[in-house]
């Protein structure tokens, strides 16, 4: 069991301009299962590898349980990985891919064999252990990674997108498997996703990363609810939220006739740092309806409907300030408008997020 | 997939055959009148080395009057040559199976000594990182244009005077003497197969996912771990290939054994084959057995190391 700290810990690519890490400070609790997230090329791998000890730390530091390990060689820290691709020995049975970390630490045959069989019969992988990787199912393989990690005992799970190479189901599937698992052992876990379903679904916490700078790290829930700035109010959920900017009044943010109401302090907030009288507002498409049009609602004008059965998306198109933008509605799905149709929309009130034109951050 | 082609389906991925290129010129290549072609072609190459063989079994007024296919009509099978040529005790003939034994003596280290240099250095030139290591791997590319023949005096030199610079001695001369100069050519051998083994074995190297090294590094291996446990294993049929390679070239070389060998005491069997003819070359119906007797154990190292050449090591490792 075990904590682990990024201190300003920063990667530099050699030949790169702008790090792929910048200055990351983070804490992880003993037994939580953080997330990383973010688009590609953020440097949520490369936090990852460095954490592993793959890639060179150029300046801060990593600690884990307050051992400081920036420039120890991966073998040194105890940490398991599985890898995006699997990295299977092709060459040894499943059950040699499992134990052959712990053969390297001589561990007793004995005890190697009851770790295996204990991890192969979590994963259901009994009846594979003498098989080669090239015979079992992509998910087989998946679960082999997972178990080579397994059976270490580490202190720290270091897991690197090990869903994206599964087809859409099997990775719902796996994904309540893995939190499931890593509740039971408890043991620390690092998760890299580019994917924001799986980083609400499996995270304590959630970390967003964008181009090497961390963003917010919270709860899913705090995420979702109080979005630190404009980039992870639309990096999380999906659809993703309405993001728009506009004129700012002194009562709040103007759209069409529909006024959204902002407290003084956001007004103020919003003022300063250059925003020159414009301010971000961003609403959920989940919590924003369609209304009467006497509700001093939003006209726009249906272009696309997307029926999931249990939900509907209305997709509709606004003139707002001379341009035309497009919005997302979630809207009932047994009375889904007409392509074409003209309806007014509203967020709920006090459902929609206000930030700072010129910096992106939260306003309040 | 084209039902006759003769290579096993790869497991996982199946190549797409038509429409490219590559995939058309497939096609041409299995259809019939290309598999007629080289069936007529093989039977041309393999026609001389029959004959070969038929002549072997011949009594020497035959081989020398009548030509070899005369043996259908006129069947006379004699042992006499191999006879001559295996146990024979003149000084010009015979003798050769002391000498199939140099050969082996000289191909054995000469093959494994290079292998095992060029393997570790491929590696390192694949997966460590240091300063200058592109030029060392463009330098060892290099090398491979010298041609053998120059470096044939400056290491004749280097054998015999050492090295010396001004008037200090770098390296002493090796002073090697009747069975010890096996030990030269073995040394010669082995510089000249390292740039080729280095390259072939880097380049299948270089290949193999860097995940899986990676893997293996956070399982807690070390380099001499990953070599032997993660590396040597996969490039097995690499190393099998390189390792044909340097054993024919080895086996059929004459030029660096005369130079860098000694007496009959280390010649190997090429050396005495090109005086089996005899001094006036009278003798030349000879060569009929013993070239069969010096193709044996090629034969034999080819059809054992074949096996070793399997495609889709790496099916189940990494995806995507």
């Amino acid at each position: 069991m075990a904590t682990v700290t990024y201190a300003k810990a920063t990667r530099v690519y050699p030949g790169a301009k702008t790090p792929a890490v910048d200055a990351l400070d983070l804490e992880i609790g003993d037994g939580e299962f953080l997330v990383l997230v973010g688009p590609s090329g953020c440097g949520k791998s490369t936090s990852l590898r460095m954490l592993a000890g793959l890639e060179d730390v150029n300046s801060g530091n990593i600690f884990i349980n307050q051992n400081d390990v920036t420039h120890l060689p991966p073998k040194a820290r105890d940490i398991a990985m599985v890898f995006q691709n699997y990295a299977l020995y092709p060459h040894m049975s499943v059950y040699d891919n499992m134990a052959f970390a712990l053969k390297l630490r001589k561990t007793p045959k004995s005890e190697i064999e009851a770790r295996v069989k204990e991890a192969a019969k979590m994963l259901q992988l009994e009846e594979y252990l003498s098989r080669k990787p090239k015979a079992l199912s992509g998910g087989q393989r998946q679960r082999v990674a997972m178990g080579r990690a397994i059976v270490r005992h580490p202190q720290v799970f270091l897991m690197d997108e090990p869903l994206s190479n599964l087809d859409a189901k099997l990775r719902v599937q796996t994904r309540s498997q893995i939190a499931t698992m890593q509740a039971k052992l408890g043991v620390t876990t690092v998760y890299v996703t580019h994917d924001q379903v799986e980083a609400m679904t499996m995270g304590h916490r959630v970390a967003v990363l964008l181009d090497g700078h961390l963003q917010q790290v919270d709860t899913p829930r705090a995420l979702y609810d109080r979005p630190a700035n404009v980039f992870v109010a639309g990096f999380m959920g999906s659809p993703a939220m309405n993001i728009k900017t506009v004129g700012l009044t002194d009562q709040g943010a103007k759209f069409v006739d529909m006024l959204l109401p902002l407290t003084r302090d956001q007004v103020a907030a919003a003022q300063a740092d250059g925003g020159n009288g414009r301010v971000t507002i961003g609403f959920r498409p989940e919590d924003t309806e369609i209304v009467g049009g006497l509700d001093k609602g939003m006209p726009i004008t249906v272009d696309l409907v997307e029926e999931l059965g249990s939900d509907a998306f209305v997709y509709g198109t606004v003139a707002l300030e001379g341009q035309d933008e497009r919005f997302t509605v979630r809207a009932d799905p047994r009375k889904v408008p007409q392509l074409g149709e003209v309806v007014h929309v509203r967020p709920r009130p006090d459902s929609h997020h206000a930030f700072n034109a010129a910096t992106g951050l939260r306003l309040g | 997939m084209a039902a006759t082609t003769s290579t096993p389906p790869v497991a996982a991925v199946p190549t797409p055959v038509a429409d490219t290129l590559a995939g058309k010129t497939r096609k041409k290549l299995v259809s019939r009148g290309a598999t007629i072609a080289s069936i007529i072609i093989a039977i041309l190459w393999t026609t001389p080395t029959f004959g070969l063989l038929v002549s072997s079994f011949r009594p020497e007024n035959e081989i020398k009057t009548t030509g070899w296919w005369n043996f259908f009509t006129d069947p006379e099978i004699t042992m006499k040559n191999y006879n001559d040529v295996l146990f024979g005790q003149s000084a010009a003939n015979g003798r050769l199976a002391s000498f199939l034994v140099n050969s082996i003596v000289i191909t054995v280290p000469s093959v494994l000594f290079p292998l095992a240099i060029a393997s570790f250095a491929a590696y390192a030139l694949a997966w460590l990182n240091f300063r200058g290591r592109d030029w060392v791997y463009i330098g060892v590319f290099a090398l491979q244009v010298v041609p053998l023949q120059m470096a044939l005096v400056p290491l004749l030199s280097f054998f015999s005077r050492g090295v010396k610079l001004g008037g200090l001695t770098l390296m002493p001369p090796w002073q090697l003497e009747g069975a010890e100069k096996f030990v030269q050519v073995w040394f010669a051998h082995t510089c000249f197969a390292l740039p080729l083994a280095i390259f072939l074995l880097h380049n299948f190297m270089s290949e193999l996912p860097g995940d899986l090294m990676e893997a293996a590094k956070v399982d807690g291996a070390g380099h001499a771990k990953i070599f032997r446990n993660i590396v040597l294993p996969l490039i097995v049929p690499a190393i099998a290939s390189v390792a044909i390679f340097q054993f024919l070239w080895v086996w059929n070389d004459l030029l660096v054994a005369l130079t860098f060998g000694g007496t009959d005491q280390t010649a190997p069997m090429t050396v005495r084959l090109a005086s089996l003819a005899g001094t006036k070359g009278g003798e030349w119906q000879r060569l009929t057995s013993g070239a069969f007797v010096s193709m044996v154990i090629p034969l034999i190292v080819f059809l054992s190391l074949q096996r070793y050449f399997v495609r889709g090591l790496l099916a189940g490792s990494v995806k995507g």
